[in-house]
């Protein structure tokens, strides 16, 4: 795809996309689009982003060669982009950074973000604390539960965590809920999505504040091997860090840009969250795209042993690069990612998340079917140290 | 004439009511004898919400409505034959639905649109479908006869209100705050203003909706010469206590007749 320019002027990615709101939202949604694409323009807010991700991000992280887990494979070399080394631990912080010091930039004092795994309510409690100002989580009653070290993380930054106990009280609901609160105080408070979702302009916003890892891994692998990947993989909650990585290489028709979604017990269990390879579209969260729905339009509820892939819904872009060809979306099992989260601690030193952990499972599958002069570029979107309970958990360990 | 323009016909000057239940809640059983027991209580026009898993527009009394009727399996089609066996006995009171847009693209647009319009359904009110987005959907209702009617709020520029004018039909619901269902309003004066502007740009009836909780802010719109009021969370929450088919139609009835009085009122003409 030479010259890959989405979306169009109305946030719309071929069907996809768009803005699907409640009247109330559009005027907070057309400020948004304002003041992003004026921020763009202004060389200052580009600078200050730029030192704001050097100085307290700690990019650029490395493109580092996994060679002990490359020979035993015995095909592509593996590649792992160290998203996990930014500060909070993933690549969440790239967008939390940017819609932050936009937010500032727009004069909002407040800060409201929805959270699954916490990892994107820890980024955003960081960043609200950092620019001084007030920050509110929402996270499903559930995910609480689940991810009790993530929760207190976001307290001891200073922020007000609420449990969202509607719907099936996870991430889906911890949006709306979200939504619902932004609509209320939309003068003070700045709605920090963290991910590809949400009404128009947040999909194409979110993408660019993460293109950054996609801009470094290209330059890094074209430095470090010489000539660009032949695949580039990337694990698909509602798929930021799969676009981030990428919106780089989208014009290079020789790299396959691969997305790996959760599949849970199975596709054929329904026990999973992988609307890109079993969903059809729909409409939620403001944009059209992707959806695991039943017959009657009503979201299902969602698994993934990773709370940040247990998401009904994926970035309208996805939807789009999958329906054009341009990028192939596949799954991962729970057992599967477990499996791979295993052998990258004991082979390589590194703990990955269970969300990225999909990604490295399919790139292990698929490396052994590739010559030894290829590359694969995983996006390793974050590390496993706040998973360490649930993967003790399912081995019968309690820490 | 379509049955809305022909009850608004019919006012003269009197403000219509139009309550606002979520179908299937409490209970499934219960929904069609709500809308005759509303009737009964002097509802003008009835607003059916359509049940939805993710109805981020709206305050927690409605969103447990959605999820009482969803855990009881309600689905739009269903939604639909409750409107057709409603129109066996009332040929006469407008019913507009009101939802989200993915069950009615489940359904398809098309089939959807032919479907309700045989069920006897007069507008729709898709809370997440803005004009822009809803242009082809629009079209497909209106060839079938359905109006649809889109939300305006306090933030809507003229560029908004001109979208509407050329798509919508029936009416125009005016979220009178920025904010979801069941919130509190203040400030009804300016609201009211800003309803008398929009009649006028729009040619159509303006209905006042979201924060009416009671028959005196219902009094107070009516003497301020609103052309319709929607009063819901305050009806659903009432319903929600209701065990049994037939006190739902008691507690319907019981809560909608102090309403419809205060509308029935003479208005004190103001300049
Ligand atoms: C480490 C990590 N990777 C991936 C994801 C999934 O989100 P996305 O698909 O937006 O990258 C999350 C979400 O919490 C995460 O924490």
């Amino acid at each position: 795809m030479a010259n890959y320019h989405q979306p169009d002027e109305h946030g719309h990615y071929g069907p996809y996309g768009g803005r699907f709101v409640a009247e109330t939202l559009v005027p907070a949604l057309d400020e948004l689009q304002a003041a992003y694409a004026a921020a763009g323009q202004d060389p200052e807010f580009r600078a200050e982003l730029h030192s704001e991700l050097r100085q307290f991000v700690g990019r650029p992280n490395p493109l580092y060669h996994a060679a002990r887990i490359s020979q035993e494979l015995g095909g592509a070399q593996i590649y792992l982009k160290r998203e996990d080394l930014n500060h909070t631990g993933a690549h969440k912080i790239n967008n939390a950074v940017g819609q932050a010091l936009l937010a500032r930039r727009m004069g909002k004092r407040r800060l409201i973000a929805e959270t699954g795994a916490g990892q994107h309510g820890v980024a955003t409690a960081t960043v609200a604390t950092r620019y001084g100002m007030e920050c509110t989580v929402f996270m499903g009653a559930d995910d609480i539960q689940r991810q009790s070290s993530n929760v207190y993380r976001m307290r001891l930054l200073g922020a007000e965590v609420v449990a969202v106990d509607s719907g099936t009280r996870t991430l889906k609901d911890a949006l709306n809920e979200a939504l619902r609160e932004w609509v209320t105080r939309v003068e003070d408070t700045f709605y920090v999505i963290g991910t590809v979702a949400g009404p128009h302009p947040y999909p194409a916003m979110v993408r660019d504040f993460h293109r950054v890892i996609g801009d470094e891994a290209r330059a890094q692998c074209l430095e470090q091997t010489g000539s660009l990947p032949a695949a580039c993989i990337a694990c698909v909650g509602g798929g930021s860090n799969a676009i981030g990585l990428f919106a780089a290489f989208i014009d290079d028709p020789e790299v396959r840009l691969i997305g790996v979604e959760a599949g849970g017990l199975g596709l054929a269990s329904g026990k999973h969250a992988a609307p890109l390879n079993s969903g059809r579209p729909g409409v939620l969260h403001g944009n059209r795209t992707y959806l695991m729905e039943d017959g009657n339009g009503q979201i299902l509820p969602t698994h993934s042993i990773s709370a940040g892939l247990d998401y009904p819904g994926v970035g309208p872009e996805h939807a789009y690069l999958k329906d054009s060809g341009r990028a192939e979306y596949v799954v991962a099992t729970d057992e599967e990612a477990l499996a791979a989260f295993h052998t990258l601690s004991r082979r390589e030193g590194i703990i990955p998340a269970l969300e990225t952990a999909h990604a490295l499972a399919y790139a292990f599958k698929i490396a052994p079917q590739m010559r030894r002069d290829q590359s694969i570029v995983i996006n390793l979107s974050g590390r496993g140290d706040k998973d360490i309970h649930t993967v003790a958990a399912l081995e019968g360990i309690v820490l | 004439m379509s049955r809305l323009a022909t009850r608004f016909a019919q006012m003269e000057g009197r403000t219509a009511l139009i309550p606002f239940v979520t179908a299937g809640d409490p209970s499934p059983a219960a929904t069609v004898p709500i809308l005759h027991a509303l009737v009964a209580a002097g509802a003008d026009i009835i607003e059916l919400g359509v049940p939805f898993s993710d109805p981020m527009a709206d305050g927690p009394t409605i969103q447990r409505a959605n999820e009482r009727a969803l855990s009881k399996g309600v689905h739009l089609r269903q939604v639909l034959t409750w409107v057709a066996q409603f129109r066996e006995q009332n040929q006469h009171t407008p019913i507009v639905l009101m939802g989200y847009l993915n069950p009615i693209e489940a359904m398809g647009v098309e089939d959807f649109a032919r479907e309700a319009a045989a069920a006897g359904v007069d507008g729709t009110i898709i809370v997440d479908l803005t004009p822009e987005e809803g242009q082809h959907e629009s079209t497909v209702l209106r060839a079938a006869g359905i109006d649809p009617i889109f939300l305006l709020a306090p933030t809507s520029g003229s560029e908004r209100v001109a979208a509407v004018r050329r798509l919508g039909a029936g009416f125009v619901y005016y979220v009178s705050l920025r904010g979801i269902t069941g919130a509190v309003q203040r400030d009804w004066q300016e609201v009211l203003g800003r309803v008398r502007q929009l009649r006028e740009a729009l040619g159509l009836p303006v209905a006042i909706g979201f924060g009416i909780r009671d028959a005196a802010t219902a009094r107070l719109l009516a003497r301020g010469g609103a052309d319709a009021v929607v009063i819901g969370s305050a009806l659903v929450e009432r319903l929600a206590e209701a065990t049994d088919v037939d006190t739902a139609v008691e507690l319907a009835h019981a809560f909608l007749t102090p309403v419809a009085a205060a509308l029935a009122e003479p208005t004190q003409v103001s300049a």
